[in-house]
């Protein structure tokens, strides 16, 4: 295999119910800047059952080419169908980079492709960038329960992959002047001839919270103690009209439900602000929070971590200054009488 | 119905600590455990076994002292244990780990015949979640990734029906057996183990197996070698840039982050404004 027949750079694009996930238009941001780097072509891969239409949507979000394959038998993810039509698009136009979301069906893909074209795969990747003189993708990610950074390379092998995390690279504005094209494959596989079926899908009740959508949050650590802290706090959010965020403890302490976790076990949200408040700034809370635009730490020991991460600190006693600060917002918002303790 | 149960031994991620100067984990630092996931893997195995007959066979690649981890397999329940230990394994990504375990499964499997292979979703070390997708790729099985519950199996028919956990809820697969699941720590609660088994495990001794015992083995696709990726630099995760610290009396503090908040006066306004 010559690794110099490998060029472009590819993004999968995840759909469900021809709905595009945020995330491939996330990875068509990034990539466009690897593929701009390298000077190369980016383009979005697209399987599914009547999603040809979404194709040109995708020329906004930075794609020159999309590669599509429409098939009835993709209607719905499944390893081998996608593997099989992922793997067959890999050896026929051979990308140099190739880059999933990962969710839980990018990660299975991802996975079954890397075995089956025989490449290397970095999982979980929050960082990406090329070294231009080596030609050579680095794709950096958290390992040892976030302890530890790690850049890993893929010297030898084509396409480099990797999966990346929803939510940690930026959705690029959308420019509807930009054009490409589009090239269509068959899948080659008759539902007859597969092994798996899927009997339902069962989609949960929506949940009370998504943090990963939210403009402001506001989010508790151990430092508000109790309940009655956490009242303190959620009038805050109410006067933010923001939602409440918490760090593991204050979710083991039962204080509020795990939906409203921010960190490595939790969510990863990217709102505008993020105010914290009593929380200590371990790594498993701050890889879920530290792209948020603005950071507003507030703690009463100078040493805290989360200083680190914040763009602007407090040191202050939480029951001293929020319930003043909360005031304040109300006469600024002009919100005074607004029941808060709903 | 015979399961196999691929298991690895982890440093235990929640006590590891990073060497300041070296930049690297210092693995003393953390006591060795079998990857939680794993735990719920092999006690998912137990109970498919108590209600379809067969046995749990657990296999794992690692250094001698894995054999720990095996054991406390045995503690929930496993019957044999196998470990494939060899330094021509060492340093394998997940590409060179995932042939490696194929080829001893693929052994295992002419011996006694495999009818499902369990994995955990990842293992907390390398957290991949690569490895398990990849074993099913080279078997020529159906991998279900992320399954929170087996609803049935039928043994005479060979097929096995699970609850796949994907971002909007979860979906009934149906998939003929032998297959492969990777699962998650929401499958089940792994019981207290039972003395006779505590007992057994304290004095289990599993099969040891290097490369030669292996039939068939691309030496070249093994550890280091076989390995596509690499690990490059290493560094603590952490933005040293530090926050811009607001001062003065609790008054001046609210007033000065008042205006900061106003730069985002736009978002507030809006907010305010459709939540009024
Ligand atoms: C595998 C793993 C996964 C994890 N996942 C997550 C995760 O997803 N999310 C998460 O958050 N954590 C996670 N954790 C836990 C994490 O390591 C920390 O233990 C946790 O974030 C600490 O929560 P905290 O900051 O609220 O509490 P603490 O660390 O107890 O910090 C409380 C802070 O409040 C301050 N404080 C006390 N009183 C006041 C006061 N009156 N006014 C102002 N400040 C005050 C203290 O100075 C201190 O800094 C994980 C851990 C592991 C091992
Ligand atoms: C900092 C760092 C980053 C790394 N990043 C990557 C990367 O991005 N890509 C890559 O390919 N490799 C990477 N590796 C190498 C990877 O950790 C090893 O290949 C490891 O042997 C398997 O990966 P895992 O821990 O991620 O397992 P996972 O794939 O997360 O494990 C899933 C399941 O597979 C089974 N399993 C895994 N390992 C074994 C084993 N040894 N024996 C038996 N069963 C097992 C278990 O059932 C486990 O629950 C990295 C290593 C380090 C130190």
């Amino acid at each position: 295999m010559s690794i110099e027949e490998y060029k472009d750079v590819w993004v999968f694009i995840e759909q469900r119910e021809g709905e595009i996930f945020d995330v491939g238009l996330e990875l068509l941001g990034a990539g466009r800047e690897l593929a701009d780097k390298l000077e190369v072509n980016l383009c979005g891969v697209l399987l599914g059952n009547n999603v040809k239409n979404s194709a040109e949507g995708l020329y906004a979000y930075g794609a020159d080419i999309v590669y599509v394959i429409d098939d009835p038998v993709l209607e719905n993810y499944r390893t081998e169908t996608y593997m099989k039509a992922v793997g067959d698009l890999v050896r026929k136009y051979k990308p140099e980079i190739f880059i999933y979301g990962a969710t839980s069906n990018g990660k299975d893909l991802a996975s079954a492709v890397a075995t089956e074209v025989m490449t290397g795969l970095t999982a979980d990747t929050t960082m990406l960038d090329i070294n231009l003189e080596k030609r050579l993708f680095e794709a950096s990610r958290p390992a040892f329960g976030g302890n530890i950074m790690a850049t890993i390379l893929c010297k030898k092998h084509r396409p480099q992959m990797a999966t990346v995390r929803p939510k940690v690279m930026k959705k690029p504005e959308a420019d509807f002047s930009r054009t490409g094209k589009i090239i269509e494959e068959d899948l080659g596989l008759k539902e007859e001839d597969l092994q798996t079926k899927i009997i339902d899908i069962v989609k949960s009740a929506k949940k009370s919270v998504n943090l990963e959508e939210s403009d402001i949050i506001v989010t508790a650590g151990k430092g508000i103690k109790d309940e009655k802290g956490m009242a303190m706090v959620k009038e805050l959010a109410d006067t933010l009209n923001a939602d409440l965020g918490a760090s593991r403890d204050v979710v083991e302490a039962g204080l509020i439900g795990h939906a409203h976790q921010v960190g490595q076990t939790g969510v990863t949200v990217t709102p505008k602000l993020y105010i914290v408040i009593g929380v200590s700034g371990a790594v498993q809370h701050t890889v879920g929070m530290q792209n948020s635009d603005v950071i507003i730490a507030i703690n009463n020991d100078p040493e805290a971590a989360i200083f680190n991460v914040a763009h602007y600190g407090i040191v202050a006693d939480a029951f001293e200054i929020v319930p003043k600060l909360t005031a304040e917002l109300k006469k600024a918002l002009d919100k005074e009488g607004v029941t808060t303790n709903g | 119905m015979n399961i196999l149960v691929s298991i690895k031994q982890v440093p235990d991620t929640k006590v590891i600590k990073v060497n300041p100067k070296t930049n690297t984990l210092d693995r003393s630092s953390a006591p060795a455990i079998l990857n939680p996931y794993d735990a719920h893997a092999v006690q998912e195995a137990v109970r498919l076994k108590q209600k379809h007959g067969g046995k749990v066979i657990v296999l794992s690649m690692g250094p001698p002292q894995a054999a720990n981890a095996i054991r406390k397999c045995v503690e929930i329940g496993a019957d044999e244990g196998y470990l494939i230990s060899d330094k021509k394994f060492a340093g394998a990504d997940t590409l060179a780990t995932s042939y490696a375990l194929y080829k001893a499964i693929e052994k295992l499997e002419k011996e006694q015949g495999i009818d499902l292979v369990l994995c955990g979703k990842h293992a907390i070390d390398g957290d991949t979640g690569q490895v398990g997708p990849g074993i099913a790729r080279r078997m020529g099985m159906p991998p279900l990734t992320n399954v929170i519950n087996v609803e049935s199996v039928d043994t005479d028919n060979k097929l096995i029906r699970v609850h796949r956990k994907i971002e909007e809820g979860h979906e009934v697969i149906e998939s003929p057996l032998p297959c492969l699941l990777t699962v998650e720590k929401t499958i089940n609660e792994v019981d207290y183990a039972p003395l006779p088994n505590m007992l057994r495990a304290a004095r289990y001794e599993p099969y040891v197996w290097s490369v030669d015992d292996l039939e068939d083995v691309d030496i070249k696709q093994l550890g280091l070698k076989g390995s596509p990726t690499i690990v490059g630099t290493m560094w603590p995760p952490e933005k040293s840039s530090g926050a811009e610290m607001i001062e003065g009396s609790t008054d001046e503090q609210v007033s000065r982050l008042l205006e900061v908040m106003s730069d985002t006066q736009e978002l507030l306004a809006v907010k305010g404004g459709d939540g009024a």
